[in-house]
């Protein structure tokens, strides 16, 4: 027995120092156990993760390991439930009749654990430095629907003799003209045009306010930010870099999220491997990054000490407009037979074992207002003999060059490599035409690629929402001139609706112009959806219970410790 | 001797030009933006991505790049990685933890293979002798990683004698586990070494004379065949040193150590020219230093060994 159990888990070990993972997927097979005891509210939980790639700067931070601790540290006007839906946190309103002006009334007696008050003011602040091209933070963009942003945002260009071209920042502006505090508690916000879903933003880390001190020397505070949420720095120099961040309870924090332990130390590994071994021997408490191959055995290893939840995270497969073979009435049909002739349903099954969903739209079903079944969806089922038959038609119309292989540009590490083998083959076996992976050892390398507009063949690409709105999993990634937009889609017809459900005066009526923009996308394909993911964590025997939110991010303040 | 040191010590100069310049031009050529690569599929603004590009130099061509390195670092300002942390903070947090690490490795090396080998050696052929040489020869054929993750599953995790990683609190303790691991290896060779040496050295004609004056055997083997024998293994350590300092990426991996290893395997993955360099160049370093303190053993060890002509 023990022997079995030894040799399975050196597998899993082994394997996992091969392939560098991401974050894999569970479907099924979750129980939380039956927490009959509320736990002890004292204990510290360690937590896995990694170095931060920024000074903690909730503007500046846009990458995992920064903002699990940005969450922590932050209370914004909104927060985000455990199913993705906003909720008021420090606003006591948020209002607007044509959604494009905005009146935020915002909580008093609000502090930030120095004791600094926090008024509508403090927020006007911290959103014009993070909007100041100068301050260079990487969430600036954030409040690029606010008047006013494009001046304080402003850069000039300048091309050197080689023609490659270098912008600086030169805002033209200190404060977004839209952006105003007319007394302590009311925030007043002009949007350059309407956005209807404008407020769901407003629980993402970008909009946290900031104490002055941050604004002063934004580096300096960076080490040791002094925040307002749930948890605070245990002291001075709590990040130890490239070793851990211990966070403790605020006691001062009376907010939505409250914490149920004692604090949060999050220990920094630089592969998902030992830290698999340490939750084995309750030397770490929970992850939310299994090494490959425990994506089979973690229900087995952590009975009743698992869980996993789908994630705003989808796949696509996108294929380039500048392809001459897909340009057209021939190039729609075959990009339609391309998405016929992946079986997702067992891909799913056999490459991600289970951990997987078939995508049903253009963004996931987690997201409010997804919606089954739109129109064109049809594509996403496997259908071998539609395929071929729709791959004849455009033959007809215009001979496909089959003297190159058609190759799907992706890096390999992250286990790409097993499913894009996958489509390819269903390529080859449904349509009968050479198909192939364009492998690259980084994905630095594809994205350069994919921004010059130089890979021969698709590309794989994915999305992970930034706050939860169907609007973000449709805008910056397919809209014309889009900042994720790389393969530079372009629709007037779609821009037009999503123009349309942003000026839409509820979210349901926005969410309705949102699929029906998706309607669009899927008469035109410029990218196949793939698939939705799923996040699977597991726990010590220190943890009673724990949960993600709608993002994948574990919900640290709510994990209840034995 | 002091020319010998200083000769020795002028030659760092080209080795050192010359590893760095190689290890820089290698990151160089990587191919993707390594700013861009921070990133991932939702990139931020144009000018902070151009703005951290001048920062670090990158829009900059290659010489002038190497160029602006050397000169920082002669300044002793090696500038900051890509998370905006100082390099030289981080150099120094890392490289005791590494020291520690390949230090006990070598204790355990160069005592535990010396120890073995001499027995081995003393009694050629007999059953000490046969299991060690079958017993080095398993763990010589045994990859690293595997004894990594057998030690890690074993000692850590089933029997719990120890932690199975060491994340923040690196010491000599939770250190120890990595450390007979990353020196196990080498143990094996150093036995080996040894036992050949001393078997060789036993036949000597000193060791008859030595005999046949009447000293004690433990005389004999300690001052007259040990000593005599340790020239390869001192060699072998000195080597060895340099490469537990800079190849224990492995091992650190797996024990989660915050080392050198785990440094430089994620300075690579981000290919960031400036820490990898800098890391490589106090490697260089070490090894130099080695490789003196091995050659200036050799005349302690054998008088007749000069070092000015």
């Amino acid at each position: 027995m023990r022997f079995t159990r030894t040799s399975k888990a050196l597998g899993i070990v082994a394997a996992a120092t091969l392939a560098l993972t991401g974050c894999g997927a569970g479907g099924g097979g979750s129980t939380d156990g039956a927490s009959k005891a509320a736990g002890d509210p004292n204990k510290v939980i360690t937590a896995y993760s990694n170095e931060p790639q920024n000074p903690l700067l909730p503007a500046n931070t846009n990458e995992v390991y920064g903002g699990r601790v940005v969450n922590l540290l932050f209370e914004g006007l909104r927060s985000y439930d455990a199913n993705g839906k906003a909720v008021n946190a420090l606003a006591d309103s948020i209002e607007s009749s044509d959604a494009q002006n905005w009146t935020i009334k915002v909580k008093q007696g609000q502090k930030f654990t120095n004791g600094e008050a926090i008024t509508a003011k403090t927020f006007v602040n911290s959103w014009n430095f993070a909007a100041n091209s100068k301050n260079l933070q990487n969430n600036g963009f954030f409040f690029e629907s606010i008047a006013g942003y494009d001046d304080v945002s402003a850069v000039t260009k300048s091309t050197d003799a080689s023609g490659k071209s270098t912008s600086t920042p030169a805002p033209k502006a200190d404060t977004m003209s839209g952006l105003a505090a007319t007394d302590d508690s009311t925030i007043t916000v002009k949007l350059a045009q309407p956005e209807a879903d404008w407020s769901l933003r407003l629980g993402y880390s970008a909009f946290y306010p900031l104490p002055s001190a941050a604004l002063a020397d934004p580096k300096t505070y960076g080490e040791n930010p002094v925040g307002n949420g749930p948890y605070k720095f245990e002291k001075q120099g709590s990040w130890v870099h490239d070793q851990s961040i211990s966070l403790v309870k605020n006691a001062d924090y009376n907010g939505t999220r409250p914490a149920k332990n004692g604090g949060v130390t999050f220990k920094f590994y630089t592969d998902p491997g030992p830290a698999y071994t340490d939750l084995q021997s309750d030397n770490l408490d929970i992850t939310d990054v299994l090494p490959s191959n425990a994506l089979k055995t973690y229900v087995n290893d952590f009975p009743d000490r698992n869980a996993t939840k789908a994630v705003a995270t989808n796949s696509t497969l996108n294929i380039p407009g500048y392809n001459p073979n897909f340009q057209g009435e021939a190039g729609k049909l075959r990009r339609q037979a391309l998405s016929y002739a992946i079986n997702r349903e067992e891909i799913a099954k056999v490459v991600f074992n289970g951990t997987r969903t078939p995508a049903k739209a253009y963004a996931p079903p987690v997201i409010d207002g997804f919606k089954e079944g739109i129109k064109g969806s049809e594509v996403l089922k496997f259908d071998a003999a539609k395929a071929k038959d729709l791959w004849a038609q455009a033959e007809k119309i215009q001979p496909y060059d089959n003297s190159k292989p058609l190759q799907i540009a992706s890096n390999t590490d992250g286990g790409n490599k097993e499913w894009i083998d996958a489509v390819a083959n269903g390529f080859k076996h449904n349509l009968g035409i050479q198909a192939e992976i364009q492998p690259f050892a980084k994905f630095a390398e594809v994205l350069n690629l994919r921004k010059s507009q130089q890979l021969p063949g698709l590309t794989r690409a994915g999305w992970q929402g930034d706050y939860p709105s169907l609007y973000n999993f449709l805008g910056p990634v397919w809209a014309t001139g889009a900042s994720s937009n790389y393969e530079k889609y372009s629709n007037p017809e779609f821009d037009k609706l999503l123009k349309e459900g942003l000026a839409a005066k509820s979210t349901d009526e926005a969410n309705a112009k949102f699929n029906q923009a998706q309607e669009i996308l899927f008469q035109d394909l410029p990218g196949l959806p793939l698939w939705d993911q799923a996040r699977p964590i597991v726990w010590s025997n220190n943890v009673v219970k724990a949960e993600t939110g709608w993002n994948g991010e574990i919900l640290y303040y709510g994990i209840t410790a034995k | 001797m002091l020319r010998f040191i200083l000769r020795r010590l002028l030659q760092v100069i080209p080795v050192f030009i010359g590893t760095t310049l190689l290890v820089y031009y290698m990151v160089f050529a990587l191919p993707g933006d390594p700013i861009a690569a921070l990133f991932g599929d939702r990139q931020p603004p144009q000018a902070v991505i151009d703005t951290l590009r001048s920062q670090y130099n990158l829009d900059q061509p290659f010489w002038v790049q190497y160029g602006l390195f050397l000169k920082n670092l002669f300044t002793f300002n090696l500038g900051n990685d890509f998370t905006g942390q100082p390099i030289a903070a981080s150099l120094a947090r890392v490289f005791p933890v590494t020291a520690m690490l390949a230090i006990e490795a070598l204790a355990i090396q160069a005592i535990f293979g010396v120890l073995f080998g001499v027995f081995a050696g003393l009694r050629r052929g007999g059953w000490f002798d046969s299991t060690v040489l079958v017993a080095s020869l398993v763990v010589i054929a045994v990859p690293t990683f595997v004894l990594g993750f057998v030690f890690q599953l074993v000692f850590g995790v089933q029997l719990g004698w120890a932690k199975p990683t060491v994340g923040a609190n690196a010491n000599w303790a939770t250190l120890l586990l990595p450390a007979v691991v990353l020196g196990l290896v080498s143990f094996a060779y150093v036995l080996r070494l040894t036992r050949a040496s001393v078997s060789e050295n036993m036949n000597a004609d000193y060791v008859r004379t030595a005999t046949a004056k009447g000293l004690s055997r433990p005389r004999v083997v300690l001052a007259h065949i040990l000593r005599n024998s340790l020239i390869p293994v001192v060699t072998y350590l000195g080597a060895n040193l340099g490469s537990l300092m800079g190849g224990a990426i492995v091992t650190e991996g797996i024990f989660n150590v915050p080392g050198v290893g785990n440094k430089l395997y994620q300075a690579v993955l981000r290919s960031e020219g400036p820490t990898i360099v800098s890391i490589v160049s106090v490697l260089v370093l070490v090894f130099v230093v080695a490789n003196l303190l091995v050659d200036l053993l050799y005349a302690w060890l054998d008088p007749r060994i000069r070092y000015d002509q």
